[in-house]
């Protein structure tokens, strides 16, 4: 069989190749019941934000309006769960189908992930009950906003990961009985033949909204600081949103396979390693010229703690780079699990950098998150864990055959 | 991929990108003031600095006196917020002394209506930037666009309102002028049409060179403001708190680019029915019956 | 010669008053109630009119201190101005008859000026137990209130104890004291309260009526505008004091002795309705309460007078900004250091425990081959 035609063995309701399964088990233990308790204190945090008002729960202000729900929640949060965007350029439009069986674990951690995004935009926004205005309010659209184009967006991409990862819900309940069952069967076929055209969105959608997330920080002129802002914010964010989404499939598969008993997708991973190089080479030479071009080198050096985070960036982008130049580092998951972890930090950090350390609206304002800000932002992070954990234990998600007892 | 299904992906996209550049791209002309536009003119040297425009802000406004910081005594304020949509603040560099009246400054082309995703911040009558709430999330991007750090937000409440100076838009409605230009006593502060507030405003210029600072700040500034400053000379409109803006309308960059990117809306057709048929190619190249 | 007959300022000449004090007083009078300076000309054409207005004075639950204030003034022009512009027909306390002459006299003024009289009521009405704890001739206060009252041609209530019940009324108000108005419901009673009211409110109120017929603009409590609109605070000689924040702490101290701002010290002038400080008493200049350096009472206000503490501090009804202005660019307030705390724990745990799982996946690996 050849290798391109192996990723679509789905067609047929049953991939063997890939042989997706549930790892099955309980899913109460101790790891996830802890995070159940940092999701209920997150719970309370978010009751309270809506009882008391954001005043009261965050660390916002006139002068910092923006923290970390936005820098990290939805900016930084989104761009972790691009793994299914980053794969579905390798493996549907580049054809290199061996990367298939990460497709789906990819799927589920951007569901996921762009779920969360949504619940903390949600919570953040303070005047939340207009928020299904915005899609249906289409004569009122400031086409001019980027922000606009990001909530329109990332709306319809979550349903587009929800048909994708359709199957692999479908795949469990159309063997049962009941609504669910019958609905699953009979929707299925349609859903596969769809199928092509909504990974085309799958790949139109998250391209668009990443760069426009890129592009909501060219409004702020004079606050965004030099180091940071850029005409070409756009293209920086879109180039490092694809390492970024490679390096989080690399951190899930080796997680996975290390807690979930599953095999080791190694050769997959180390090759998927070098597009992580490539989109990280190729976003640091860009930053570099344009800092260069625009004059702004200087602030590199001179601009004290901005200097600083600057340097943290280029670190944390650059050694992951290094690391993975040897081809046995490749091989070698723990490296590989290193550099990924590295530039997963890096582009959080970026964003960390252009959305709030780099954003400074004059003397006299200062921003730290308070405490149910920082409740929210871990329970947001424990319940995607949660349900991310429940969900390979119930449903064919991961790929290969088991190879031990799941940890987890 | 091949080179043919490459070639009929291209054509597929070519085919899509001609059908979509029937909507119409919406290109970046400089803005300028409406015909009727009207605007404060700020003399900071006739300003004595007796709040008498703050208080009356806040009585036409209906806000609440915030007497919390004073324990009961006052009604303070340190900055434009959520109850305060004007504020008298004091420049003081050693014998360099000078009042400032921070309010909206009511842009030409502004960052917060270029930034609202639903269109709630808008220039309505007479060029007035104004807020309606019922098409805002409150996602406070209108705060972090604009330069002046103007819009602000009431975080003490359950159902927040974006609060900033709207010209008492409704005080015209009834053939009234502004509050804080009604009562200011040495009419440091004054109404009328913005063509004829930045007239006057050069002319104060012109005479008397040996007062004002060379440039009245909100001319150009930002694409133009139709709240003009003057400053005394040797106070800079920086030491009162006026960014150096330059004279490129907040949003103009980032609508170039989008509008660049976004044009017609060509590219996110092409790119989808690009990526759409290559994916549908390469599943149906797959042996017939697809399967392991 | 009937006292009708003679020119008025002729007649104040022949007790002393020249023409000079006669326009100072009525100029100052007119003014301190918003009346215009061409009165004087029109006052003096009344006072010559045949008939002055008529004026029953009744006292009851009450010190007369009101009457006194009225009469202890440095110039006799001015009790001697309001006495010759009226014709005072009953007064209990300046009488020189008593006991049956005086109720005679008061019956047939009464008879005489009907429904044309002007009713001043000094001194609370007692309500409780049929109004027993204040009879005069055998009657008690309520009756004769509602007799005299019945057919007055204007009724004023002067001092705190006729408007709302003053000090008589203070907790627990064992004889049930009301001020003029509750009783007489229904009819417009101008009151002008204070404790003692201030002469020159009545005084410009009495000018009104007599030469233009009118009673003042009057609020919801029948306070006449012109004296009662607003609160000492907005008035106040010591307000720039408040402004910049100089208080007096303590009585002594080197605030008081400078003239400092009372609030602190339980200064009624923010919620209280009344121009003492505009106009002081006795017709010397600093004659009132904060004047002496003693904080307001709010002895105008029923809320307040006789039922909050002495050196109780009130709210400001009206806040305004300070003397202060914040800078070009304020401090907004800082970071939480326990939030920090637990931010740098967490973020802290997270990258170790990733560097060190790593690193220890790493080790295995290099130690045996990796599964394919």
């Amino acid at each position: 069989m050849s290798a391109s035609a192996r990723h679509f063995d789905v067609v047929e309701g049953g991939d063997h190749a890939a042989n997706y399964s549930p790892v099955g088990g309980p899913v109460l233990n101790r790891f996830t019941r802890l995070l159940l308790v940092v999701i209920a204190l997150g719970g309370l945090a978010t009751a309270w934000r809506f009882i008391a008002g954001l005043g009261a729960t965050t660390g916002l202000s006139d002068g910092y309006p923006w923290g970390i729900w936005i820098a990290f929640d939805v900016v930084t949060g989104t761009a972790l769960a691009t793994g299914g965007y980053a794969l579905a350029l390798l493996v549907y439009i580049l054809n290199r189908g061996q990367y298939h069986p990460l497709v789906r674990p990819a799927i589920l951690t951007s569901a996921l992930g762009y779920s969360m995004a949504g619940l903390a935009i949600t919570i953040d926004v303070g005047r939340y009950w207009n928020v299904w205005k915005i899609p249906l309010f289409w004569g009122s659209w400031n086409l001019n906003s980027p922000l606009l184009e990001v909530a329109l967006c990332v709306m319809a991409y979550i349903i587009v990961l929800y048909l994708e990862l359709a199957p692999a819900l479908m795949e469990k309940w159309r063997t049962g009985t009941g609504p669910l069952a019958s609905i699953s069967r009979s929707a299925y076929p349609g859903l596969m033949k769809a199928l092509p055209w909504i990974i085309g969105l799958g790949i139109t959608l998250p391209t668009m909204h990443q760069s426009s997330l890129g592009a909501v920080f060219l409004l702020p002129v004079l606050k965004a600081h030099k180091l940071w802002h850029t005409p070409l914010l756009p293209f920086l964010f879109l180039v490092s949103v694809l390492g970024m989404g490679y390096a989080v499939v690399i951190i899930e598969s080796t997680l996975s396979a290390r807690f979930f008993g599953r095999k080791s997708e190694g050769t997959m991973l180390a090759k998927l390693s070098q597009w992580v190089v490539y989109s990280t080479v190729v976003f640091l030479v860009v930053r570099w010229v344009d800092l260069i071009a625009r004059g702004r080198l200087g602030l590199a050096f001179t601009d004290g703690m901005y200097s600083v985070f600057f340097w943290a960036e280029m670190v944390c982008f650059v050694m992951p780079v290094v690391l993975l130049a040897s081809p046995a580092r490749r091989a070698n998951a723990g490296y590989r699990l290193m550099a990924a972890l590295g530039i997963g930090f890096a582009g959080a950090l970026y964003r960390f950098d252009t959305y709030l350390v780099g954003f400074r609206p004059g003397p006299g304002w200062h921003y730290f998150p308070a405490v149910p800000e920082l409740l929210v932002t871990f329970g947001i992070i424990a319940l995607e864990t949660f349900v991310y954990v429940w969900a390979v234990k119930r449903f064919p998600i991961l790929g290969g055959a088991p190879a031990a007892k799941a940890k987890v | 991929m091949d080179r043919r299904s490459f070639l009929k992906g291209v054509a597929v996209a070519g085919a899509a990108g001609a059908a979509s550049s029937a909507v119409p791209a919406a290109a970046r002309e400089k803005a300028t003031a409406p015909a009727d536009a009207v605007g404060l003119l700020y003399d900071a040297t006739l300003c004595i600095g007796c709040k008498t425009c703050v208080v009356k802000c806040r009585e036409a406004n209906g806000m609440v006196p915030q007497t919390k910081a004073s324990g009961g005594l006052w009604d303070q304020q340190t900055d434009l917020d959520g109850d305060t949509r004007n504020v008298i603040k004091l420049f003081k560099d050693g014998e360099r002394t000078s009042f400032m009246k921070a309010q909206c400054m009511h842009c030409v082309d502004p960052g917060c209506v270029g930034a609202c995703m639903l269109g709630s911040l808008q220039k309505r009558e007479y060029g007035i930037v104004t807020w309606k709430g019922d098409l805002c999330i409150g996602c406070r991007y209108c705060a972090v666009a604009c330069q002046y750090n103007v819009p602000k937000f009431e975080w003490w409440s359950a159902t927040p309102k974006v609060v900033k100076c709207e010209l008492c838009s409704h005080r015209l409605a009834e053939g009234k002028q502004p509050a804080c230009t009604e009562v200011c006593p040495r009419k440091a502060v004054i109404f009328g049409k913005h063509a004829d507030l930045l007239a006057q405003a050069k002319a104060r210029v012109a005479q008397s060179p040996g007062r004002y600072e060379p440039k009245v700040f909100g001319e150009t500034d930002g694409g133009g403001t139709q709240v003009l400053y003057l400053s005394k000379k040797g106070v800079s409109f920086e030491d009162l708190g006026l960014p150096n803006v330059g004279d490129e309308p907040t949003p103009a960059l980032a609508q170039t680019i989008q509008h660049g990117i976004y044009k017609g809306f060509i590219a996110p057709v092409a790119l989808f029915a690009a990526a759409g048929f290559v994916t549908w190619r390469n599943r149906n190249k797959g042996e017939p019956g697809g399967g392991a | 010669m009937p006292d009708s007959d003679v020119n008025l300022l002729d007649r104040l000449e022949a007790k002393g008053v020249t023409r000079r004090d006669f326009m100072q007083v009525v100029t100052v009078a007119a003014a301190a109630v918003g009346l215009p300076m061409t009165l004087a000309a029109r006052m003096a054409e009344a006072a010559g009119r045949k008939r002055k207005p008529s004026v029953i004075w009744l006292h009851f639950q009450e010190c007369t201190g009101c009457s006194e204030s009225l009469l202890r003034t440095a110039h006799p022009a001015l009790a001697n101005l309001i006495l010759d512009l009226i014709s005072l027909d009953y007064h209990e306390t300046l009488f020189a008859a008593a006991g049956y002459q005086a109720e005679d006299a008061l019956r047939s003024a009464m008879k005489e000026n009907e429904g044309k009289y002007v009713l001043v009521i000094e001194g609370a009405i007692p309500v409780k137990d049929g109004g027993i704890y204040c009879k005069i001739g055998g009657r008690t206060a309520l009756d004769i209130v509602n007799d005299v009252a019945g057919k007055a041609g204007a009724i004023i209530a002067i001092g705190s104890c006729a408007s709302w019940g003053g000090m008589p009324s203070a907790d627990p108000n064992p004889t049930g004291a009301t001020g003029a108005p509750e009783v007489l419901k229904g009819k417009t009673v101008v009151t002008l309260p204070g404790c003692p009211a201030n002469p020159y409110n009545f005084l410009g109120t009495v000018l009104q009526y007599v030469t233009l017929g009118t009673l003042p603009e009057l609020d919801s409590l029948g306070r006449p505008m012109h004296s009662y609109a607003r609160v000492i605070h907005d008035d106040c000689p010591r307000r720039a004091h408040f402004d910049a924040g100089r208080f007096v702490e303590k009585f002594g101290d080197a605030g008081h002795r400078q003239g400092w701002c009372l609030y602190k010290t339980g200064c009624k002038g923010p919620q209280t309705h009344a121009n003492c400080s505009l106009k002081h008493f006795g017709e010397v200049e600093g004659a009132w309460p904060i004047g002496i350096g003693h904080p307001c009472f709010g002895c105008t206000e029923k809320a307040i007078g006789f039922r909050v503490p002495l050196h109780q501090t009130v709210e400001i009804s009206r806040p305004v900004p300070p003397d202060t202005y914040p800078p070009i660019h304020a401090d907004h307030g800082g970071v939480s250091p326990l939030a920090t705390g637990i931010a740098g724990v967490v973020g802290g745990i997270a990258i170790g425990a990733g560097l060190v799982a790593s690193k220890k996946m790493a080790a295995e690996q290099d130690s045996h081959r990796e599964e394919k």
